[in-house]
């Protein structure tokens, strides 16, 4: 497999802000990647120096090898879904879909023709006569995309795609884009802030914090083994345990993660870590139990997700947390 | 109802204030319309004594009036095809980037139209009189175009605003070099509000007449005719015959330019 | 199909460029209409500022660009300082009046005028703004004439003594309204009006809906809502409107030399000076007093936060 993406020590500062900072990584072709992080992380200025509305302060980005540095957008086979999907709110649908074919000179049949070929692929039939503003929100993003497939990109570059969609038709367009992309074979790149979504369509990911990437992988690894306690914190709803309490839990003094999921409630006398319920929330397939721990600073709880059909403690009982040691995750970095 | 509370207050005298006051700003005008129409040819006599539609004819054989109107005409197109240019080069410049200096100029493309027109009007005059420049065509239209130039300026930036910054991007992204981008998204997008722009820079420079009196010289351009039968007054009527030619060059451009930029935050003329 | 497209011609060969250095195309851009606004206008207003440090040659009537303040002592005689002060006083009761005038317009059409209303409105007071300057004062010239409408409607309604004892006034009356200050100043009220409007219900508009409910809550009668919080936050719009009003009565020589007496303002004195005097110094001078007072105002205005009520 090609390397589809790769960037070599890419600073990109404006004035003092470090808005990503000496980052390198490499996406394989045909990768769903995604770059997930908090707004202001540097994720969307990574996804704007592909694409080439933003050039690195220093380093080299490569894509399929060509080194991009002196190449402008327009001459960039890479092609972006844009969060506001920015149609050309004087074209139809048609038009602009068929507009990148347009500005490379096909003829008005053929590019039409590609159009609507793409608009079905997309579900989109019959519409290209309509204009932007006469689409749904879920409309004009499959709209968006169309008009990016159709120019054959090698990477396509989506910027919070589904973000502005209402959680139903979000699902459902995860579900479907995860299909397109392997259908089509061609890399995605995509921004999220969503977790969920990140773990959710993508093979591989980044997840960004303060301008640096803090861990890369797959949604396994980085789920399982978070690297730092950012990661911990933002993918998921991990426990973050302070290295006295990895300690006695039989680990070193380090930062560790624990997921809920892992923990089970035992009686307290039989356990190395116990405490009192404080809240519960009941999530259908389970109830997530809050656990004031004995011996640590209040406001320190630990979560603890009971499956369905396994008796829940009431808040205020005294329970013990027993755990599989495998699951202890010690986290190397800080 | 919530909604409805900021009806419940206006008050009968505040509703009679504020006709009253849109009344007193347009039926002045209508006054124009009605002497055009009189018999009485020496004094502004109300209410008529008579009514004609004779002035028409005659104001269409003088030929003291044709000379002035086209080249008030002739002005007006040159001034607001000058303006039309460099108030889109500078609104582009003001949209795309921050940069040293923005303030400044924003205060220079203003000035010609927030001082004084007398102002502007002496100073170009100053500057002919020092580089000996002689009063032509030319002259005229180095005034008007500097005051236009923020007509078409103000129109274009709020347009550009409006517009999503998105789908500029996204021509490039899509393989559309600047030119092809400038073509087929940017100019489609702004062209009504530059037209809007461009009407309402021909009705202010066709109706001009403060600057226009120190640039001119010797020529006559429609207002300054008029202008001269307001101070020195021959056949009233006729006057109000061109007052009305004036009147609907520069008032259905700018209707025209009102339904072009409407339903946007940047109505056309907010600033003039 | 390779990563990098091809170039293809000079127009993607200039879009590397202009990517490559931005500040070129916008250097590009911003040159053609700064050099014309540098040239032709800040150029003249720097030889307004020369010819008013040149001196007339009194036997000649040839001017003597040789620097001097010998105008600008000129300038500062009794009886120029007359005109100065004639046109600041217009200019400042102009203002008051278009405030006056311009509220209501203002004031209902930010807070009560909906949908086809306001559009109806805004059309109201842009449409005066924008049309014919020179038609607007002939139809006041048509009014305040003797033999005029207003006249009639006197006759008519029996008031003539009342409008004979105001013309009568010293100082503002005259022979008719066509011929006095109080028709010199009606005219400028009613030509800048829409000056003063727009900023005005720019600035009342803002003034949210919750801010007069949450003074009413605390006990505020409406005469005290109106004072204690509109009034203020009105202000920046009416010192907005107030740089136009101002201004341009400041500068104007048509409407006093059409309506009014045979007093002159700072406009119609630049005018005669450099036209039929011919005494350019003198005249550029003469412009210099309302550049130098409206830079005292903007000043004055930007600290009041006037400028944000544009």
């Amino acid at each position: 497999m090609a390397v589809a993406v790769e960037f070599s020590h890419v600073s990109r500062h404006f004035g003092q802000v470090r808005a990503v900072d000496d980052v390198s990584l490499t996406i394989e072709e045909g990768a769903f990647f995604a770059m997930l992080g908090p707004s202001g992380s540097g994720k969307t200025t990574c996804l704007r120096l592909i694409s080439g509305f933003e050039k690195p302060s220093s380093g080299t980005i490569r894509i399929f090898g060509e080194d991009v540095s002196n190449i402008p957008p327009n001459r960039r086979n890479v092609n972006t879904v844009f969060q506001d999907y920015a149609l050309f709110p004087h074209m139809n649908v048609a038009d602009n879909v068929a507009y990148g074919l347009m500005v490379k000179g096909m003829g008005r049949a053929e590019r039409l023709r590609r159009a609507e070929e793409m608009l079905a692929l997309v579900k989109l039939d019959g519409y290209g006569g309509r204009k932007p503003g006469q689409l749904s929100g879920g409309q004009r993003q499959r709209v968006a995309l169309a008009r990016a497939l159709v120019n054959e990109p090698r990477v396509l570059l989506l910027d919070e795609p589904l973000g502005a969609l209402d959680l139903k038709l979000r699902e459902a367009m995860q579900d479907e884009l995860k299909a397109l992309q392997q259908r089509l074979g061609i890399t995605f790149v995509f921004v999220t802030h969503d977790q969920h979504e990140a773990l959710s369509m993508a093979d591989r990911l980044a997840v960004f914090n303060e301008g640096r990437i803090a861990q890369i992988g797959s949604p396994e690894e980085v789920y399982a083994r978070p690297a730092t306690r950012f990661v911990a914190d933002f993918v998921g709803s991990s426990n973050v345990l302070p290295p006295e309490i990895t300690q006695r839990l039989g680990g070193p003094a380090k930062w560790s993660s624990l997921r809920p999921e892992s923990l089970r409630i035992i009686p307290a006398e039989a356990a190395a870590l116990a405490g009192s319920v404080t809240a519960l929330r009941y999530l259908g397939a389970g109830t997530r139990v809050q656990i004031a721990v004995q011996g640590t600073a209040p406001g320190a709880e630990i979560a603890a997700l009971v499956p369905a059909g396994i008796a829940v403690p009431q808040p205020g009982e005294t329970v013990g947390l027993g755990f599989d040691p495998a699951h202890l995750h010690v986290m190397e970095g800080a | 109802m919530r909604s409805d509370d900021g009806r419940q207050g206006a008050s009968l005298a505040l509703r009679i204030a504020a006709i009253g006051g849109l009344l007193f700003l347009h039926l002045p005008i209508l006054l124009i319309f009605l002497y055009a129409f009189t018999i009485e040819e020496r004094t502004y006599a109300f209410p008529p004594p008579g009514l004609t539609t004779q002035w028409f004819g005659v104001a269409w054989n003088r030929a003291d009036i044709w000379p002035p109107l086209y080249l008030s005409l002739k002005v007006a197109a040159i001034s607001t095809l000058l303006a039309m240019i460099l108030g889109t080069l500078v609104a582009g410049a003001m949209a795309r980037t921050r940069f040293f200096g923005r303030e400044q100029i924003s205060l220079l493309i203003i000035l010609p139209i927030a001082l004084p027109g007398v102002i502007t009007g002496m100073s170009l005059r100053s500057a002919f009189a020092i580089m000996e420049i002689p009063f032509s065509v030319w002259t005229i239209v180095l005034g008007h175009a500097t005051f236009c130039i923020v007509i078409v300026y103000n129109n274009a930036v709020a347009r550009m605003r409006r517009l999503s910054g998105g789908i500029m991007e996204a021509s490039a992204d899509l393989g559309a070099n600047a030119f092809q981008t400038m073509r087929y998204v940017l100019l489609p997008n702004l062209g009504s509000a530059l037209l809007a722009g461009g009407m309402l820079a021909f009705a202010l420079s066709f109706d001009e007449v403060i600057v226009t009196t120190f640039t001119a010289g010797q020529q006559s351009t429609l207002p300054i005719w008029m202008l001269n039968e307001l101070v020195r007054p021959r056949q009233r009527p006729v006057t109000n015959v061109v007052a009305i030619v004036v009147f609907a060059v520069t008032f259905v451009p700018i209707l025209l330019a009102y339904y072009l930029t409407r339903g946007g935050s940047e109505t056309a003329g907010a600033g003039k | 199909m390779s990563a990098v497209l091809a170039e293809r011609g000079l127009g993607d060969r200039l879009t590397g460029l202009f990517w490559r250095r931005p500040n070129l195309l916008l250097l590009l851009m911003i040159a053609p209409p700064l050099i014309w606004l540098g040239l032709v206008y800040l150029g003249s207003l720097a030889a307004l500022l020369l010819q008013s440090f040149y001196y007339i040659d009194e036997f000649s009537g040839v001017v003597v660009p040789e620097f001097t303040l010998k105008t600008y002592v000129e300038l500062f005689r009794a009886q120029n300082l007359d005109i100065i002060f004639r046109t600041l006083l217009m200019s400042a009761s102009v203002t008051l009046g278009c405030a006056l005038l311009a509220f209501p317009i203002a004031y209902y059409a930010a807070r009560y005028a909906r949908g086809p209303w306001k559009a109806a409105f805004y059309l109201g007071v842009m449409l005066p703004l924008w049309s014919s300057y020179l038609v607007k004062v002939y139809a006041w010239k048509l009014i305040l004439a003797k033999e005029g409408i207003i006249g009639w409607a006197a006759g008519v309604t029996g008031t003539t003594p009342i409008l004979d004892a105001v013309l009568g006034l010293p100082f503002i009356g005259g022979n008719s309204l066509s011929t006095s200050f109080l028709g010199t100043w009606m005219v400028f009220v009613y030509v800048w009006l829409p000056y003063m409007i727009l900023p005005m219900q720019a600035a009342l508009e803002r003034v949210p809906l919750s801010m007069l409910e949450a003074s009413a809550d605390l006990g505020a009668s409406h005469g005290q809502t109106f004072r204690t919080v509109i009034l203020p936050l009105a202000m920046p719009g009416v010192i907005a409107g107030s740089i136009f009003t101002f201004s341009l009565t400041m500068g104007d020589y048509i409407i006093p030399q059409i309506i009014g007496t045979s007093a002159r303002f700072i406009g119609q004195a630049v005018y005669q000076l450099q036209g039929t005097a011919g005494n350019i110094p003198l005249a550029a001078a003469f412009a210099v007093v309302p550049i130098v007072i409206m830079l005292i105002y903007l000043h004055l205005a930007k600290r009041a936060g006037a400028f944000d009520a544009l």
